[in-house]
């Protein structure tokens, strides 16, 4: 019982990286058709957000390393610490909270860019041509950060209050031993909290209604007088926040490198197709529900059963889904059927 | 013409009858020995050229590129002391040695760099592209086994000499041993033999043991070897679970262990998947646990001072072991140290000393052999011992090529006095208890002519 408590707590944090990753993905099919494999790119760039504001918080006076005697070697006091003392110290220690809100604006600049720059003169292509563009670019801004940062991962630990565990073994009534580390379960929260905005947005706001109507009958609306173009730019650059916030909060679990895009991305696509293209929903659906079934089958009860599994269940199971609902579990009839 | 005498009695034709015996009798030994490969071609033999070219086959991109600019810094390092250029850096302090820093049997040294991507294929390629079209005469590099042993086969093949750089694995001395295949670095079973003491001083004979293993060559070399020194200690290994390469959440693999009754983990991961699964591991208080009335350990069997920045403060406390160290304190490994860190302002990685030392053991080995002939390089490569490269006496073992040296045990730093003093020396562990009898692994090197 406590094993598979840890593996439902594991599927769902997982899940809540690729149901907000999907998620965007989602958002940017059903509004521009658009098959964006950049997207990955945008959850490493929402990390690496997270990455440049620990260093600008902590952007140093080179004081001499008198503990290195072969050569002139120099250590860096944060400038906040030497100015603020504790209070400085707090600041830097809370860097991955407080980069949501450096994350928001540059995420959305990015977006904006991104889409008004490239991306719009892909519209009317094929989709072959719009996953070639994407994945080149989503190449490129990979290169951009590995030259920028280097290649291996760096660590941006939470915050040192949320560094420990939870005991939730005790709350369910189950053994003590069972504990859990206290930012996944914040991630868990703040993936459904921004999951809930987002469909709070699309569905309680007039811009919301637009875009829902907009992406049903692109040009039923356009006939009513809506710049539809314009409200579907702001949509993109609304993907990329979503996506560069889950980037942003999941820097403490996964230190980011230049890469870690890439190995969201084909999962993220995998959720889509399941979840049905188009589909809000379902991309949140089955973001958790393969994010689950990923962590179970990495159980060793069911590895000793079938070796392997854990690394295809997830693609075994789109085969399977796409065998008996080929639209996904919630697609429409008539998206990227023509 | 008149024999005319100086009042020495020499006359000019003397003179000159001397010179011309002198000269023969001073040839005559060349004849018998260095006339064996005197006459014999070989691949990209510079010949009366007054520069020698060698290849550094390096990750330059993909997971190891930071790894693999350090190794690139330290070759051109190599390159310039080699030339008589710089401070000297080892060629001061190495012994014994031949070098002149006059670069190699009075060429200059050249290179050229490649681009392994950490690929087997892509290693390959560029290997091939560095022997046929640049004309390398020796080839280095490298941060993974895989890579490492695709590369020595392809020496072998094509009669080019390659020093390994950072390889782990048993195979690539072991079972994937070459010919033309030379490893400084240390490997799996040296480092379980290293660890074996230190482990059960602190953490005594009755534990049981957890491991997560990177599924690929070196991963399972290495939890082989660990669990033959942990076993060997008295330890229970409750699982061993192999992990895809690359796997970026462990979470999944890491929650199993939290009830399995283990009280140690020991993470056969290198890199990237070492920083994820560690950092994850901390994350999931694995450290803070309390199991079977002990306190619950980390261990990383293979440390880098890279990967430990990589992991932050979740290394402090972890033992593990390395190679070398900059913060050793003898002649050689200061030297080196001084020289790197004036020339790139920040000390080299374990990555970087073994491929500094491999190009400097090879340009010493040719002038020791007077040509660049491989089989006669080879030969004097084999059982060679030298002193004074930073990990105290070596032998180049010549049934499989594997330098013996001493192996450090190192434990994250708890109290860190800079940002590269990231990891304490435990113990210098000395050759002797790293020793092993060559054929324990099978494999066989080869011939020393291009098979």
């Amino acid at each position: 019982m406590d094993a598979i408590l840890l593996q439902i707590l594991n599927g769902l944090d997982k899940g809540g990286a690729y149901a907000l990753i999907a998620l965007g993905l989602t958002l940017v099919f059903g509004t521009l058709g658009v098959v964006n494999f950049a997207h990955g790119a945008l959850f490493m760039l929402g990390a690496f957000c997270s990455v440049t504001f620990q260093k600008l918080l902590t952007i140093s006076k080179q004081v001499k390393d008198t503990s290195i005697t072969f050569f002139d070697a120099y250590k860096e006091m944060p400038y906040l610490e030497l100015w603020f003392g504790d209070f400085g110290k707090t600041i830097i220690d809370y860097s991955v909270p407080l980069s949501i809100l450096f994350a928001i604006p540059v995420m959305l600049l990015i977006g904006l860019a991104m889409e008004r720059g490239l991306i719009r003169h892909f519209y009317k292509r094929t989709h072959a041509e719009q996953i070639l563009v994407t994945f080149g670019l989503a190449i490129v801004l990979q290169e951009i950060v590995k030259l920028t940062f280097g290649a291996n991962p760096i660590p941006t630990p939470a915050p040192e209050i949320f560094s420990g565990t939870a005991a939730i073994g005790s709350l369910f009534g189950l053994g003590e031993s069972v504990v859990y580390p206290w930012w996944r379960l914040i991630y868990l929260g703040f993936s459904l909290s921004i999951i809930a905005a987002v469909f709070a947005f699309l569905n309680l706001t007039t811009f919301g209604m637009v875009v829902r109507a907009g992406m049903m009958d692109r040009e039923t609306v356009g006939l009513l007088g809506i710049n539809v173009e314009k409200r579907f730019t702001i949509v993109f650059g609304l993907a990329a926040i979503v996506t560069g916030l889950a980037g942003v909060m999941y820097s403490p679990i996964l230190p980011p490198d230049y890469h870690m895009g890439m190995d969201f991305l084909v999962l993220s696509f995998v959720v889509v197709v399941v979840g049905g293209m188009g589909s809000l929903g379902g991309a949140v659906a089955a973001g958790f529900l393969l994010g689950i079934l990923q962590s179970f089958a990495s159980m060793n009860e069911i590895k000793s059963i079938i070796p392997g599994i854990d690394q295809i269940i997830i693609y075994l199971v789109a085969v399977f889904i796409i065998l008996v609902r080929p639209r996904g579990l919630f697609g429409r009839e008539g998206v990227m059927e023509d | 013409m008149s024999d005319k005498k100086n009042a020495n009695g020499w006359s000019r034709r003397d003179i000159m009858k001397a010179a011309g015996a002198f000269t023969a009798a001073g040839a005559m030994p060349m004849f018998f020995t260095r006339g064996a490969w005197a006459s014999k071609t070989f691949v990209n033999d510079p010949g009366n050229s007054k520069t020698v070219k060698l290849g550094f086959n390096v990750p330059q991109t993909g997971a190891y590129a930071d790894e693999g600019a350090d190794e690139l810094r330290a070759f051109k390092l190599a390159v310039k002391h080699l030339n008589g250029e710089g401070d000297g850096g080892m060629i001061q302090t190495m012994k014994p040695m031949s070098l002149k820093g006059n670069g190699i049997l009075g060429k200059k040294v050249e290179y050229v760099t490649g681009d392994t991507q950490t690929k087997s294929d892509a290693a390959r390629a560029s290997a091939k592209r560095m022997i046929e079209k640049d004309g390398v005469i020796m080839f280095s590099g490298g941060s993974s086994s895989g890579v490492a042993i695709a590369q020595q086969s392809l020496a072998q093949d094509m009669g080019v000499v390659f020093m390994c750089g950072l390889t782990h694995s048993n195979d690539t001395t072991g079972k994937d041993k070459r010919r033309y295949g030379f490893r400084h670095f240390f490997n799996a079973k040296m480092s379980g033999l290293a660890l074996g003491p230190v482990l059960k001083k602190e953490m005594g004979t009755d534990r049981r043991a957890y491991h997560l293993t990177a599924d690929y060559t070196w991963g399972w070399t290495q939890e082989e070897s660990i669990k033959e020194t942990t076993e060997g200690l008295g330890w229970k290994t409750v699982k061993t679970v192999r992990t895809p390469l690359g796997a970026g959440d462990f979470s999944q693999y890491i929650t199993p262990v939290l009830n399995s009754g283990a009280d140690v983990l020991i993470l056969n991961h290198y890199g990237k998947d070492m920083i994820n699964s560690l950092t994850q591991a901390v994350q999931f208080g694995l450290r803070d646990k309390m199991v079977n009335g002990k306190r619950f350990e980390i261990i990383v069997p293979l440390y880098s001072r890279l990967m430990a920045q990589g992991a932050g403060k979740n290394i402090k406390g972890i033992l593990g072991t390395t190679n070398w160290n900059w913060a050793l304190k003898d002649e050689g490994s200061q030297a080196f140290v001084k020289s790197f860190g004036n020339e790139y302002g920040f000390p080299p990685s374990q990555a970087a000393h073994t491929c500094y030392v491999q190009t400097m053991l090879y340009a010493n080995a040719c002038e020791m052999a007077g040509t660049f002939y491989p089989p006669e390089v080879i030969k004097q490569l084999e059982g060679f011992n030298f002193d004074g490269m930073g990990n105290g006496p070596t032998e180049y073992r010549a049934a499989d090529h594997q330098c013996f040296k001493d192996v450090l045990v190192m434990r994250g730093n708890e109290h860190p006095t800079s940002q590269f003093d990231l990891l304490e020396i435990v113990q210098v562990v000395p050759r002797a208890q790293v020793e092993y009898p060559a054929d324990i692994f099978g494999g066989e090197l080869g011939p020393y002519e291009k098979s």
